[in-house]
C-alpha cells in the first residue's frame, strides 16, 4: 500500500498552522464575495447590515433569501464532501477513493430518479430521497463488505458492484419514464441555484454533527492507517471503527448530496491535494480538507454565476474545469520529490 | 503473565497448530523458531486475540482473554506486526499512538503520554527522528520507531514478529539489545526469529514449532545439544564458546 503514497511534504512543518489559517481566511473571504457578488453587486457593508437585520428592502431580500442560503450551501457541501472523502481515503488507504466509491452517489441517484418518475411534481422530496438513498447505498455496501470480511479491497469492489447495479436501475427508470430525466439531470450535474434555507438547514445540522464526530475520531483514523493488526493490538476494534468512520463519511456526503446534487469531484481531489500539503495526520488533514472543500466549492460557484452572467454554468462543470488542471499541476510539480 | 493452555490455532477447518501449552514469564526472552509456515505468527496473533482461537485457553493473568475488552488486552500485551504500514505521519506521532490503549476522555494525549513517548524514542536511540515523517526514514529507522511505539505501550508482555527482517547486522543487534533491556525491566519478551544463530544466542528459552505443534521447549544449550534443530530445519549448526557466552554458526 505504501507505493500508493506519493506525498512527501514534512507533515509537521511549521507551515501547517499557517496553511490552516490561510485556508480559514480564504474561506471567510470567499464567503463574503459570494454574498456580495452576483447579478446585483452589493457592498460588503450592505451585506453585513442585511445579515444583522439592519437593512430592509430588496438588497436585504437578496442577501437573506438568495445569497445566504446559497453561500451556506456551498460552504457546507464543500466541507462535507471533502471531509467525507478524507475519511474514506484514510480508512481505505486508497488515494483514489471518494464518496462515490462506497455507494453514495449511486444510492442517492437511484432514489432521486425513482422519486422523479413517481412524483415529478414533488420536487421538495428530492433532498430527502437523496439523503435516504445515499445512506441506503452505503449501508448496503458496508453490510456486504462486512459479511465478506470487511477487507479494504472487498469494500471497494462491493461499492463498484452496487454502483453498477444502481446505475443500471437509474437508466431503466429513465427509459421507462423519460419525463423523470428533467428532474434527475439537474440533480446529477449538481448546483446551488434556487437554494432555500429550508433545504440547507437540516443538512447543516447533519454536517455539524458529522464533522464533530470525524474530528473526535481522528486518533482512531490515524490508527487505522497503521494497518488492522497494529490498530487492533493497540486496543482499537479495527473492523467496527472502520465501519463507524465510513458511516460518518456517508452521513456527511449524504447531507451534501441532499441539496447540492452529485458533486463528485470535490470528495476526490480536495483531500488528496491537502494530504500532499499537510501530511496524513488525521486531525489537521480533516480540518484542512473541510476548509479546502468549502473554499473550492464556494469559489467555483462564484465563477459559475459570474463568468457568463446573467447565465449560470452548472457548478459541477466549473469544479471539474478548474480543480482538474490544478490537481494535474500539483502531480507534475511534486513528481521530482517522490519518495517511497 | 500470559499463558496458553492446550491451544489450537489456525483457521476454521484448517488448524495450523494444536495442543500448544506455553507461558511467557516476566523477565524472559522466549524465541519462537520453526520453518516457514509452521504457525509462529499464527500463534502470536492468536495469543493477542487478533484471530479467534480454535480450542484451548488463553489466560491473561489468570483471566480468560476473551472476557477482556480490546483496550485491556492492549494494556497487557504489545505487538510488533510482521507487515508494517508506513503512514505519512511523523515518527513522534507514531510513537505517541503507542499510548492509545490508555487514552481516555477528552481523547487527547496527556503531557505524561507525550513524555513516555519521548523517552521511548530516546530509548531506542531515535530521539532526533521525532519530527520526521515516516516515509522519509530508512528501514532501520522505521523499525526503531515501531519498537519505540511498542515501548510506549508499556505492557507486561511484548510480542515482536520477525523484528530483524530486512535490517542490517548492526540494526539487528540493536533490536536484540532492546529486547534484552526489556527483559531486564521485568517484561516477558516473545520473539519470532528466522536467524537460528541469533535466536540461540539471544533466547532464554527456545520454542521450536514444527508439523502442527510445539516440538521442543528448553534453553538454547539444551535445544542445541538435543539435535532437534537438525531434524526440524535440516541444517547443522556449530558452536564456539567465547568470553561473552556461546556463539553459534551454520556448518
Amino acid at each position: 500500500m505504501k507505493h500508493l503514497r506519493t506525498s512527501c511534504t514534512p507533515p509537521h512543518s511549521p507551515g501547517r498552522g499557517r496553511l490552516l489559517a490561510g485556508l480559514l481566511a480564504l474561506a471567510l473571504l470567499s464567503a463574503l464575495c459570494s454574498l456580495c457578488l452576483g447579478p446585483v453587486a452589493l457592498a460588503p457593508a450592505e451585506v453585513l447590515a442585511a445579515l444583522f437585520g439592519r437593512l430592509k428592502g430588496s438588497a436585504a431580500a437578496i442577501v437573506l433569501h438568495v445569497r445566504l442560503p446559497r453561500t451556506l450551501g456551498c460552504l457546507t457541501a464543500g466541507m462535507c464532501l471533502a471531509v467525507s472523502g478524507a475519511i474514506i481515503q484514510g480508512v481505505l488507504a486508497n488515494p483514489l477513493a471518494a464518496p462515490n466509491i462506497i455507494g453514495v452517489n449511486a444510492g442517492a441517484g437511484l432514489l432521486v430518479a425513482v422519486s422523479c418518475a413517481i412524483a415529478p411534481s414533488a420536487a421538495a422530496l428530492t433532498p430527502w430521497m437523496a439523503f435516504l438513498g445515499a445512506m441506503a447505498g452505503v449501508l448496503l455496501v458496508l453490510a456486504i463488505a462486512e459479511r465478506a470480511g470487511a477487507a479494504r479491497i472487498t469494500l471497494v469492489l462491493a461499492g463498484v458492484a452496487i454502483s453498477g447495479m444502481f446505475s443500471a436501475g437509474i437508466d431503466a427508470v429513465i427509459t421507462f419514464v423519460p419525463d423523470a430525466l428533467n428532474g434527475y439531470s439537474d440533480f446529477r450535474i449538481g448546483g446551488f441555484a434556487n437554494l432555500t434555507m429550508d433545504q440547507v438547514r437540516p443538512a447543516l445540522a447533519v454536517a455539524a454533527l458529522g464533522l464533530l464526530a470525524a474530528l473526535s475520531l481522528s486518533n482512531e483514523l490515524d490508527l487505522l492507517t497503521l494497518g488492522a493488526d497494529t490498530a487492533q493490538s493497540l486496543g482499537l476494534p479495527a473492523k467496527g471503527f472502520r465501519l463507524l468512520l465510513l458511516g460518518v463519511a456517508a452521513m456527511l456526503a449524504g447531507a451534501a448530496v441532499s441539496f447540492a446534487g452529485l458533486l463528485g469531484f470535490v470528495g476526490l481531489i480536495v483531500p488528496h491535494i491537502l494530504r500532499r500539503l499537510i501530511g496524513e495526520e488525521s486531525r489537521p488533514r480533516l480540518a484542512a480538507s473541510a476548509l479546502g472543500g468549502a473554499n473550492l466549492v464556494t469559489l467555483c460557484d462564484l465563477l459559475s454565476r459570474l463568468l457568463f452572467a446573467p447565465y449560470e454554468l452548472p457548478v459541477g462543470v466549473v469544479l471539474s474545469l478548474t480543480g482538474g488542471p490544478f490537481f494535474l499541476w500539483l502531480l507534475l510539480k511534486q513528481r521530482g520529490g517522490r519518495r517511497v | 503473565m500470559i499463558a496458553l493452555n492446550h491451544l489450537t490455532a489456525g483457521y476454521p477447518g484448517r488448524p495450523v497448530l494444536s495442543d500448544v501449552t506455553l507461558s511467557f514469564p516476566p523477565g524472559e526472552i522466549l524465541v519462537l523458531a520453526g520453518p516457514n509456515g509452521c504457525g509462529k505468527s499464527t500463534l502470536i496473533r492468536t495469543a493477542l486475540c487478533l484471530q479467534p482461537r480454535l480450542g484451548g485457553e488463553i489466560l491473561y493473568d489468570g483471566v480468560p482473554a476473551e472476557t477482556l475488552p480490546p483496550r485491556k488486552l492492549a494494556q497487557r500485551a504489545a505487538y510488533l506486526a510482521q507487515s508494517r504500514q508506513v503512514p505519512n505521519i511523523t515518527a513522534g506521532r507514531m510513537v505517541l499512538h503507542g499510548r492509545f490503549p490508555y487514552l481516555s476522555y477528552p481523547r487527547r494525549y496527556s503531557p505524561r503520554d507525550r513524555e513516555i513517548a519521548r523517552q521511548a524514542l530516546a530509548r531506542v536511540d531515535g530521539a532526533e527522528l521525532a519530527p520526521r515523517p515516516m516515509p522519509q526514514l530508512s528501514g532501520g529507522q522505521r523499525q526503531k520507531v515501531y519498537l519505540a511505539m511498542v515501548l510506549a505501550q508499556d505492557t507486561q508482555t511484548v510480542f515482536l514478529d520477525e523484528p530483524t527482517t530486512y535490517l542490517d547486522p548492526r540494526h539487528q543487534l540493536e533490536v536484540m539489545e532492546t529486547a534484552r533491556w526489556l527483559a531486564g525491566q521485568g517484561k516477558a519478551v516473545v520473539l519470532v526469529l528466522h536467524d537460528l544463530c541469533l535466536a540461540l544466542r539471544t533466547a532464554d528459552r527456545l520454542a521450536l514449532l514444527d508439523r502442527g505443534g510445539l516440538v521442543y521447549l528448553d534453553t538454547p544449550e539444551a535445544v542445541f545439544s538435543s539435535g532437534t534443530l537438525a531434524q526440524v530445519f535440516g541444517v547443522r549448526l556449530g558452536r564456539i564458546d567465547t568470553p561473552e557466552g556461546p556463539r553459534y554458526f551454520y556448518q
